[in-house]
């Protein structure tokens, strides 16, 4: 058993309906008890979508159990085609119904449906979300392209060059302006759209994904073992790059211009973006070294260590990821970085990792936002999982240009701004305009003193580990010069003082310590 | 009253959700959900959308291997649980929630809980029940909580009386109904669930049992067996309702109504005056309820009688004719009344009548306001105050909105 508060992923069942959710004329058949139906709301409600997911559910209960599950299985499927005459049916259970294994998969392909059956196995006890999305594409392209001869593509020459786009799911992180700006970002090197999948795509047009000159990989999470698949199938190649952030995206112009065989360079040339310039100009100097902490899906998370080290000059102290099937990916950009990768689904131990960094700024998911807000950190969030506030009415997209411009002012919203910060260093006794008056959007936590008491449970947890008996001491004059350090950096002061004192046997930290300590560790 | 009963796939929230109220409640308890990834993810997608700086609800994920043998799974439940009571030692009652896995695999909470609690000596109340989609429906959560509260109540001491508020009610309307009680002369009066689940009421013979939600069949149940005597009433929902519901609960006492009629008779002056606008914009309105959390028969009392709405449909996920005579009386002659849910069926009916406004899940609102029906969704009617005199106007109000915003916009 693993204790959650909260978790990353749904179950592998919710990334079989994105994926249904997605597409057009999909229906997918769910063995699943009463109350099971709770994840429609995720698409009517967060995603907002104004219909229902295609999704049909078997809602047994107790009474049912005693009975002939497997007949209501057999019954549902068999109402669902004559009721919404899909053109391929999804077929999988979520996790009670694992349990008593009725095998609906294998009863639906028994029951001459003419249209594509596709059975699900979904393993709910040691996959999740993202597996489940990835696992039902998969499947699905592979049932529909089976045994397809690849058509010989027309070359090249004489047309555009032609690509699908894969991955793009609903609930995904900003998939719909994303495939917008990608689109357009193609455009501009003269690259048409074969198919995007799954959002949108009806099975006919899986059918066609064959005819791409090469597919773009835009969520790795969900479309990486089909690009694989297809790659070896239909000898398409993949681009990898992933466009979110100024650099990313000219390296994915440039490998979509080595893939194409066009030249990408004018259109790089033109690309219009304001992330470079805000960056550049001298009201963006106090960004400068700010410490991060990113966690989030492998893919944004890569890519949002780029731009927070390469394009805003923030410091990455900690990165860290839910999607174990890139750990290795992860590691190698967190090497990178001098840091070590936190892999993990536990959101007790990300917690831990953010009050022992105490960085000033911790770009996340929707969960990090309930860590900041406990720990009063200003907090954006990059990836899913989110909640309807991030799947907002605006263009929005994190890739592109565009996206590089809604990334810069998303991320350096929440930070405390430059002048702001200049005046609480140097007043720290205004009556209004102190740590306690933290920005509003911080929470309670960060009015009760700031990252100073955050860092604490993390400090205490340190002392144990290193024995209670070099229990370290403040002497009150100590602690109230510490008082007087910015309240985002505190909590590091604070910790790097007594890490000072620690490795030099000093048993009572006193103003002369602090300071020792600041020049030692420097910033 | 004929119900037509209807069987086939259902739209409605497990027991678990019932944690997402019952946890604000109680401040002193925290709930922990034995169960899978699912079930986190909706209590997540439930209630996440509050940022909480620590939550009071969690869950132990069934992995693989906790699947394969029992005993297992039983260390592994007291290793969660110290670790969870190690990490929040404020916790003064542990609530073990069985899923739908927990009770497939057949792992008993009940046991653990007692296990658990010896363990702990004491210093932590440790109780079990069931929130599983198998056997429960939304609110009937609440009732399988508070059922595992019964045998905890202390007794009541045998020539004393009291009378017992059932079923969960915002803080501010608990409060309103407690002065009203002592105005009538009703003492003492207790509630459950109460504000800390280590502050039990007492129980006994004495205790006059009087119920605010419909839902607590099962809990009313069990304090008949510890002597408690069950009080018919329609549900406290409008001025008659309220009305009828402090009036039984005097007439059990042995007060005369006149008593009942002069403490509430400023709220019912000032209801009536609450009441009269939002009667205008619904009178003549046709309301259709999917079934959901067991409210849809006592509201639909209240919108046909006080507010002057034509009720089309009235789904309820389960019917308890103990819980629910006193209301059926009410209800109007003719009205179609389903118990359970065929779900596609039921669609295919609310198309056919397109009622005015349409009470519903949020997994289908949406949806058909795209289809151009004007819906309430019902979640809303288990977590606002809706109960009493002084709120009458404010249900009748979560009602008119949706009609009225469906009018003021221009798109």
């Amino acid at each position: 058993m693993q204790l959650t508060v909260w978790t990353y992923e749904g179950p592998p069942h919710i990334g079989a309906m994105r994926v249904a959710a997605s597409m057009r004329d999909v229906h997918c058949v769910l063995h699943a008890p009463q109350g099971d139906t709770y994840a429609d709301l995720l698409f009517t409600m967060i995603a907002r979508s104004a219909k229902r997911p295609p999704v049909t559910y078997t809602t047994f209960q107790a009474r049912d159990l005693g009975g002939d599950t497997a007949e209501l299985v057999r019954k549902t499927l068999q109402d669902t085609v004559q009721r919404f005459k899909p053109r391929a049916l999804l077929v999988g259970e979520a996790c009670t119904a694992e349990l008593i294994q009725d095998q609906p998969g294998a009863m639906a392909e028994g029951m001459g449906f003419d249209i594509p059956v596709v059975p699900l196995e979904l393993p709910a006890f040691t996959r999740k979300e993202n597996w489940g999305a990835s696992e039902t594409f998969f499947s699905l392209v592979r049932a529909l392209l089976r045994g397809h001869k690849p058509a010989e593509r027309p070359a090249m020459t004489g047309r555009r060059p032609r690509a699908n786009l894969l991955g793009p799911t609903m609930l995904g992180f900003r998939c719909r302006d994303d495939v917008t700006e990608v689109t357009r970002l193609l455009a501009s090197v003269g690259v048409d759209v074969n198919v995007v999948a799954p959002a949108g795509a009806a099975p006919e047009d899986l059918l066609r994904l064959p005819e791409a000159d090469f597919n773009v990989c835009l969520y790795p999470e969900v479309a990486y073992s089909t690009c694989a698949w297809l790659e070896r199938m239909f000898q398409q190649p993949t681009v990898k790059t992933v466009p979110i952030g100024v650099g990313a995206s000219r390296d994915f112009l440039l490998e979509v211009g080595q893939v194409a065989g066009i030249d990408p360079a004018p259109a790089i040339a033109a690309a219009q973006t304001r992330l470079p310039w805000y960056s550049r100009s001298v009201d963006s100097t106090y960004l400068t070294g700010k410490r991060v902490f990113i966690f989030g899906d492998a893919t944004h998370v890569i890519a949002a260590a780029r731009v927070a080290t390469e394009e805003l000059g923030f410091e990455v102290v900690g990165l860290g990821s839910y999607s174990r099937e890139f750990a290795r990916e992860l590691r190698a950009a967190a090497e990178g970085y001098g840091v070590e990768a936190l892999i993990t689904d536990d959101y007790l131990q990300v917690e831990a990792r953010v009050l022992e960094l105490a960085p000033e700024l911790v770009l996340g998911t929707q969960m990090e936002r309930h860590i900041a807000k406990r720990a009063g950190i200003p907090c954006a969030v990059i990836s899913a999982p989110v909640h309807v506030q991030d799947f907002p009415a605006r263009y929005a997209p994190q890739m592109g240009f565009e996206g590089a411009n809604v990334i810069f002012d998303t991320w350096v919203h929440p930070l405390m701004m430059g002048l702001e910060e200049h005046l609480i260093t140097m007043f720290r006794e205004d009556i209004e305009f102190n740590d306690e008056a933290a920005p509003s959007h911080l929470g309670p936590a960060a009015r009760q003193g700031g990252a100073q008491t955050r860092a604490e449970p993390a400090a205490d947890d340190d002392a144990e580990g290193a024995g209670a008996d070099d229990a370290i001491i403040w002497d009150s004059d100590a602690e109230k010069e510490l008082r007087k350090i910015p309240f985002f950096v505190r909590g590091k002061a604070r910790r790097n003082t007594e890490r000072f004192a620690r490795e030099r046997g000093v048993a009572t930290i006193t103003v002369e310590t602090l300071y020792d300590a600041k020049a030692h560790f420097g910033r | 009253m004929p119900v037509t009963r209807e069987r086939g796939q259902r739209q409605v929230f497990c027991g678990l959700a019932g944690i997402v109220w019952l946890h604000r409640k109680m401040q002193d308890a925290f709930f922990l959900v034995v169960g899978s990834r699912t079930c986190a993810h909706l209590l997540q997608s439930a209630a996440g959308v509050m940022v909480f700086a620590e939550p009071r609800f969690a869950t132990a994920i069934l992995q693989d291997r906790d699947l394969a043998g029992l005993a297992d799974c039983n260390e592994e439940l007291d290793r969660v649980v110290t670790e969870l009571l190690a990490r929040r030692p404020d916790i003064g009652t542990l609530f073990l929630v069985a899923s739908c896995p927990s009770e497939v695999i057949k792992l008993d909470l009940d046991t653990a809980a007692e296990r658990l609690a010896a363990s702990q000596q004491g210093r932590v109340q440790i109780l079990a029940y069931s929130g599983s989609g198998l056997d429960t429906t939304f609110t009937q959560g609440e009732d399988t909580c508070l059922t595992a509260l019964v045998p905890r109540m202390p007794e009541l001491p045998a020539a004393e009386r009291s009378l017992l508020v059932l079923g969960t009610l915002p803080d501010i309307v608990e409060d309103q109904f407690a002065r009203l009680f002592a105005e009538i002369g009703i003492a003492p009066v207790h509630f459950l669930p109460p504000r800390k689940a280590a502050e039990l009421p007492p129980v006994g013979p004495g205790t006059l049992l009087l119920a605010a939600q419909p839902f607590v069949g099962e809990t009313a149940a069990a304090l008949a067996k510890r002597g408690a005597t069950l009080i018919e009433a329609p549900y406290p929902f409008g001025i008659e309702g309220s009305r009828a519901w402090f009036a039984a609960a005097a007439a059990a006492w042995g007060l005369p109504a006149e008593r009942v009629e002069a403490a509430i008779a400023a709220p019912v002056a000032r209801a009536e005056r609450g009441l009269a606008n939002y009667r205008e914009q619904l009178a003549g309105k046709r309301i259709s309820f999917l079934p959901d959390s067991q409210l849809e028969i006592p509201l639909g009392r209240f919108l046909s009688r006080e507010c002057g709405m034509q009720l089309t449909e009235v789904g309820v996920p389960y019917l308890d004719r103990r819980m629910m005579a006193a209301e059926l009386e009410l209800l109007p002659a003719g009205l179609r009344l389903t118990e359970g849910q065929d779900l596609e069926r039921q669609l295919d009916r609310l198309r056919q009548d397109r009622p005015d406004l349409t009470v519903c899940g949020l997994g289908l609102a949406n949806p058909l306001e795209a289809e151009g029906l004007t819906t309430k969704w019902s979640i809303e009617l288990v977590f606002s105050p809706v109960h009493g005199f002084d709120q009458a106007a404010d249900l009748a109000e979560l009602f008119a909105r949706p009609l009225n915003r469906r009018q003021r916009l221009a798109f």
